[in-house]
């Protein structure tokens, strides 16, 4: 998938987590967590993961944490990536629907 | 030297403090020691003045200099003005080196950092310490070391000589101009000044701070004129709306109330629990639950508590007040009505901090609980227990009476969430280790129990009830399944504190802090 523009996903609320994908070079990954002591390797596996599952190759990706579960990680990702890549729940705007049930796990 | 909560002790901190590793909640039992004593000038003269106009003046007349050890209380909580107040003016004499030995420091006290920077305070002793002190602390800005006592332990340190205090600084609600010291009548109540006794008795000066100077004599007096050299009045010693609340809203988080039901069935099902039984609890949004609960069933069966021990809040004096607790017996006061229940109900007692939780006196009240229902931060698949260092490796917390009351109770329940944010609260090893597992009998989380395999009384008992009863490692697995296994936190190799056993010896040390490192 291509990053074409910046997009956002997630909040700053507790247990969520806010991550933006911005066009780049390569993956260029930063995370600031409030649970990095216990999770940092864990969140940085998961995001990579995820990036790697929906073949983005290019990307600047922030990831602010503050405490989400693997699953919400993935969501927020998943989320931002989509945006960025000119998905949208309204197709007839976009012309790329969001693949419910394909990449979108 | 691997300890006998299995922590590892650097020799070099051994050898720098001369403590010993913990061998054990009792190991001490029965050992005989000489107490200290401070040194007093007498004052026969009956023409002298207590009265001192400034904090200037008395540090002088105490002959403040560098190194001395500054004592204080923390009754007055998030609203204390009198720690601060002092050390500004230590400050401003340039004087250095100086430890300052607390009941306990909280977020009010963060104008400390900056003197712990310039060598002003070197050393810490304390309960706890909360907000940037902690910060400052784990990220090794004190010189010295920073020494976490629980409360029976510091009036230990204090009255075996561990430390000795050259001046204590008792901020007193009311006060007389001779000294009779009382914690109720003035600006700044906060209903009794237990955990200051002992640093009046045992202190080589005591001063009493207050804002509110009443006629002779102040009594009852909580602390007596006999023990204090000067009095000096200021301003404003503490914020009244900070040192206590209103009456907390009862919590409606359904898992904390589902905590809340499983400690009062764990109690209720227990053969402790019949007229006359002895019970201590917190302030936790679950512990109040749980002390509601408790009462209807105390009304329903017609069972009266004998004693109510502690730290109090508003719903154990309700219940005091209708007659279901005999007798309150206090050493804290967190609301406005604890403070207003001490001042007036003739079956609500102040205490000392040496007759709550000294472990080194000849009986101490945490011997005589029967229940006491704690929280943690983390609790460990041995039951052990973590209330001081947060789960980011950073000091953030106090022991308080923790492992005092889980030493002294027949039966010891531990509340907490099984997992906070991300966080499991069960787990393979606390960050750091305050409160042993042999003296923690019962976790109650909201996904079930777990009782400490070394109580198979509790386990007979509690198997005929409907509690969701699971083994400890089972917990840490629910946990982890939803989390992931968590990393240890990468410290530093500094050791920056000690948490000290309540009899003396080292539990565990806490290390500097240093970026998280990926690789």
């Amino acid at each position: 998938m291509e990053v074409t523009s910046t997009a956002m996903a997630g909040t700053l609320e507790s247990s969520d987590c806010q991550v933006t994908v911005e066009p780049g070079t390569g993956i260029d990954l930063s995370i600031d967590s409030s649970v990095i002591n216990q999770f940092g390797k864990a969140i940085k596996k998961t995001v990579l993961e995820t990036l790697d599952r929906l073949d983005v190759k290019d990307a600047k990706v922030t990831v602010v944490d503050k405490g989400a579960l693997d699953c919400t990680i993935k969501a927020r990702v998943e989320g931002a990536v989509f945006r960025a890549s000119g998905y949208s729940e309204d197709e007839i705007c976009s012309g790329k629907k969001l693949p419910w049930g394909g990449a979108i796990r | 030297m691997i300890n006998a909560v299995g922590r590892d002790i650097p020799e070099e901190i051994i050898k720098a403090t001369g403590m010993q590793p913990f061998k054990g909640s009792f190991a001490r039992n029965g050992e005989e020691y000489k107490k200290a004593a401070p040194t007093v000038r007498p004052r026969i003269d009956p023409t002298e003045s207590k009265l001192v106009d400034s904090i200037a003046d008395v540090l002088k007349k105490c002959g403040i200099r560098d190194g001395m050890t500054l004592s204080f209380h923390h009754h007055f909580r998030n609203g204390d003005k009198v720690v601060n107040m002092v050390m500004e003016e230590v400050h401003k004499m340039g004087i250095k080196d100086i430890t300052i030995c607390a009941s306990s420091l909280g977020s009010a006290h963060a104008p400390l950092v900056p003197m712990m920077e310039d060598g002003t305070i070197t050393n810490i002793q304390s309960s706890g310490v909360r907000g940037a002190i902690g910060e400052a602390i784990s990220n090794g800005k004190l010189k010295g070391l920073a020494i976490m006592r629980s409360h029976g332990g510091r009036v230990r340190a204090i009255e075996s000589g561990d430390v000795h205090i050259d001046i204590a600084f008792i901020g007193a609600p009311t006060c007389d101009e001779y000294g009779n010291m009382r914690a109720n009548g003035g600006k700044s109540d906060c209903g009794v000044l237990s955990y200051a006794y002992v640093d009046a008795q045992y202190a080589d000066k005591v001063v009493a701070v207050t804002d509110t100077l009443v006629p002779f004599p102040n009594l009852p007096a909580s602390i007596s004129q006999v023990n204090v050299d000067y009095v000096v009045e200021v301003d404003e010693i503490g914020d009244p709306a900070k040192i206590a609340t209103g009456a907390a809203k009862p919590t409606t988080d359904v898992r904390k109330l589902m905590m809340a039901k499983y400690t009062t069935d764990v109690v209720v099902n227990t053969p402790w629990f019949k007229n006359g039984f002895v019970y201590q609890t917190g302030v936790g949004g679950a512990s109040i639950a749980s002390t509601k609960y408790l009462g209807e069933i105390m009304r329903e069966r017609g069972i009266k508590m004998g004693l109510g021990l502690g730290g109090i809040a508003g719903p154990m004096c309700n219940l005091l007040e209708e007659g279901l607790i005999e007798k309150l017996v206090d050493t804290q006061d967190f609301d406005l009505t604890a403070i207003h229940s001490v001042a007036t109900n003739p079956n609500h007692f102040e205490i000392t901090g040496s007759e709550y939780a000294n472990p080194m006196n000849k009986g101490a009240y945490v011997n005589r609980l029967d229940y006491v229902i704690l929280a943690s931060l983390e609790v460990d698949v041995n039951f052990n227990c973590n209330v001081v260092v947060g789960s980011d490796g950073v000091i953030s917390g106090a022991q308080g009476g923790h492992p005092d009351t889980a030493a002294g109770a027949k039966c010891t329940i531990v509340i907490t969430p099984l997992l906070q944010g991300r966080i499991p609260a069960i787990c393979d090893e606390c960050t750091a280790i305050t409160t042993p597992g042999e003296t923690v009998d019962i976790v109650v989380t909201d996904y079930g129990i777990a009782i400490n395999p070394r109580r198979q009384d509790l386990i007979d008992c509690l198997k005929k009830t409907k509690l969701p009863i699971y083994k400890i490692e089972e917990l840490r697995d629910m946990a982890y399944a939803i989390t992931g296994k968590p990393e240890k936190v990468q410290f530093g190799d500094r050791v920056v504190g000690v948490i000290e056993s309540r009899d003396g010896t080292i539990m565990d040390v806490v290390r500097q802090i240093k970026p998280y490192e990926w690789d």
